[in-house]
């Protein structure tokens, strides 16, 4: 058996984005993966012979073609279960990612729900998909907002939660699993235990955390989750979302459509067993099965070594980093807290200006407020530069990365 | 070919500095603010104006090196014109000062926001002091041809 270290090593070959060269001819160095992830071939090949020898309709037709695309589009719906230890494969159901997957819990659970005075909880290191879904019902209900805040290590006040709770009031918690910015891991089964028993739903943005760790969702014991394919190998447009169906079961449709009906009438329709009552429409079936082979690639490396190359390249990032005059990094210093994303400030250097210039260095790193201005404002900040590490980078990226800060330096006579 | 990074000539970076005319008007005929939805850069214009004429300008806000130094050049252009000067400023009048006339698209918006926030406070002043209503419709088609 191949070393974990060449296992990574020889993985790059199956990108083939990472051989191109960039601006200046300039070698890719792709430090965005917080946002989105390259594909391998396997995901690549897979959605091309989807469109080459099975393109057709699922769940309706029954011909051959039309059985072969139903059948693979199901297959990723058990490579997910397994992937993220959920028993009931009819709790899954297909998204365009996590965005659409909060949005469904907002409008099919929190219409019914909510409740005027009722109070929904959330935290200030939210993606903005995470905040202003509970925005609008929250409004539409007149039901309230709250925000457990954070500390200057970027971990949550957990008081704050115990305060919301104490109220009576909180029906749902919703919170992500790992920030986008800050990279810090969340207590989930710490929050969790407090919900339980104070009997309040739970719903986990997985978006940044599925890609990166081992996630077992019975082992969580929450309510909702939700993750997106693009940020761990697959391709855009396809997310899920997972609930308990004892909660499932109190929901009314999303959209409705074909596919989610038992029988329609002039003036009354019933729904379609679970999950296809939440999947209305043709759906995203060339990338659900590319999502299939993504899952694939993921399993056979093992999520254990896809976490642990990353804590070894945040180490590296870290020391390296903070090793670089003037420079800041957000969160906290305490590696087992946090995955592979680093949010940093260079002196009084504009973010989009340090990402300008050491773009023509093949630097591909983020720039801006990670759509979390309300962790920005937290953080006092206008915006931040963000690397965020993957499966494909290398040792060899950061110090590309840390030697580029020198010519920002220079420019900027810092 | 000339590389993107070469926008960061000395004159940027000493605007980006030293910002020319930052600041606030605490006494202002007209105070406008906009934001760039895509990366948060935010830009405040106050100005004085003193018989059709812009007496004082001064910015306040926070952007990257490109926007603070678009937002020096305008507010130095703008300072002493009157109102119908002021409206026909052109996006090629401050780019060009900074040699900046090939901007890459994804920055021409850190560029010009500040114009879009003079423009649309010379707006707001000129439709308050309006004699009479038949000049609104013109206002608003001349403002809504700007972008």
């Amino acid at each position: 058996m191949q070393s974990t270290e060449s296992l990574f090593e020889n993985l790059r070959k199956d990108f083939p984005i990472l051989k191109r060269t960039v601006r200046d001819n300039k070698p890719l160095v792709y430090l965005d993966n917080a946002s989105t992830t390259q594909k391998p071939n396997q995901v690549i090949d897979a959605i091309t012979d989807y469109y080459q020898n099975h393109n057709a309709n699922i769940h309706r037709a029954v011909y051959a073609l039309a059985e072969e695309s139903t059948e693979a589009y199901e297959a990723t719906r058990d490579k997910i279960a397994n992937f993220i230890n959920v028993k009931d494969r009819q709790e899954i159901i297909f998204v365009r990612g996590t965005t659409e997957a909060i949005n469904l819990v907002a409008y099919a659970w929190g219409r019914p729900h909510i409740d005027e005075g009722d109070i929904i909880v959330t935290t200030e290191y939210e993606h903005h998909s995470n905040i202003v879904p509970w925005q609008l019902l929250t409004q539409e209900k007149h039901a309230k907002l709250e925000y457990i805040r954070m500390d200057d290590d970027g971990e949550l006040i957990l008081d704050d939660l115990d305060k919301f709770l104490a109220t009576g009031k909180v029906k749902l918690v919703t919170f992500s699993l790992m920030s986008n910015v800050l990279g810090t891991i969340t207590d989930a089964q710490k929050i969790i235990e407090k919900c339980k028993t104070a009997g309040v739903l739970t719903l986990i943005d997985g978006a940044q955390a599925v890609p990166h760790m081992k996630v077992d969702i019975e082992k969580l014991g929450c309510d909702f989750f939700a993750f997106s394919g693009h940020k761990m190998l697959g391709p855009t447009g396809i997310g899920v979302l997972w609930i308990k169906k004892p909660v499932l079961e109190t929901m009314v449709p999303f959209h409705g459509g074909g596919d989610m009906i038992r029988e329609v009438h002039k003036y009354e329709t019933t729904w379609n067993d679970l999950p296809y009552k939440f999947e209305a429409g043709t759906p995203n079936i060339a990338d659900v099965i590319g999502f299939g082979a993504a899952i694939d690639y993921l399993t056979k490396i093992g999520m254990d070594n896809v976490r642990e190359h990353e804590v070894e390249l945040t180490k590296y990032a870290m020391e390296k980093l903070s090793q670089v005059k003037g420079l800041h990094i957000y969160g906290t210093k305490d590696i087992s807290k946090r995955g592979g994303v680093i949010s940093f400030n260079f002196a009084d250097v504009h973010p989009h200006d340090v990402a300008q210039i050491i773009d023509e260095e093949g630097i591909a790193v983020r720039s801006g407020h990670h759509c979390a201005q309300v962790l920005m404002e937290r953080l006092n900040v206008a915006a931040t530069s963000r690397a965020s590490f993957y499966i494909y980078n290398t040792k060899e990226d950061i110090d590309i990365l840390v030697n580029s800060l020198n010519i920002v330096a220079k420019v900027f006579k810092l | 070919m000339s590389s993107n990074a070469d926008i960061y000539h000395e004159m940027i970076v000493d605007y980006s500095r030293n910002p020319v005319n930052y600041g606030k008007i605490e006494d202002h005929d007209v105070t406008f603010h906009d934001s760039n939805p895509l990366c948060g850069d935010s830009i405040d214009i106050d100005m004085k104006i003193d018989d059709n004429k812009i007496t004082d300008i001064k910015f306040h806000g926070r952007g990257c090196a490109i926007c603070m130094a678009c937002s020096s050049v305008l507010t130095e252009i703008t300072k002493g014109k009157t109102l119908d000067e002021a409206r026909v400023i052109e996006k090629n009048d401050v780019l060009s000062e900074l040699g900046l006339e090939h901007l890459q698209a994804v920055r021409i918006k850190c560029a010009l926001l500040s114009l879009k926030v003079l423009k649309s406070a010379l707006y707001t002043y000129i439709g308050e002091h309006l004699e009479n209503t038949q000049d609104l419709d013109t206002l608003k088609e001349e403002a809504a041809n700007l972008y």
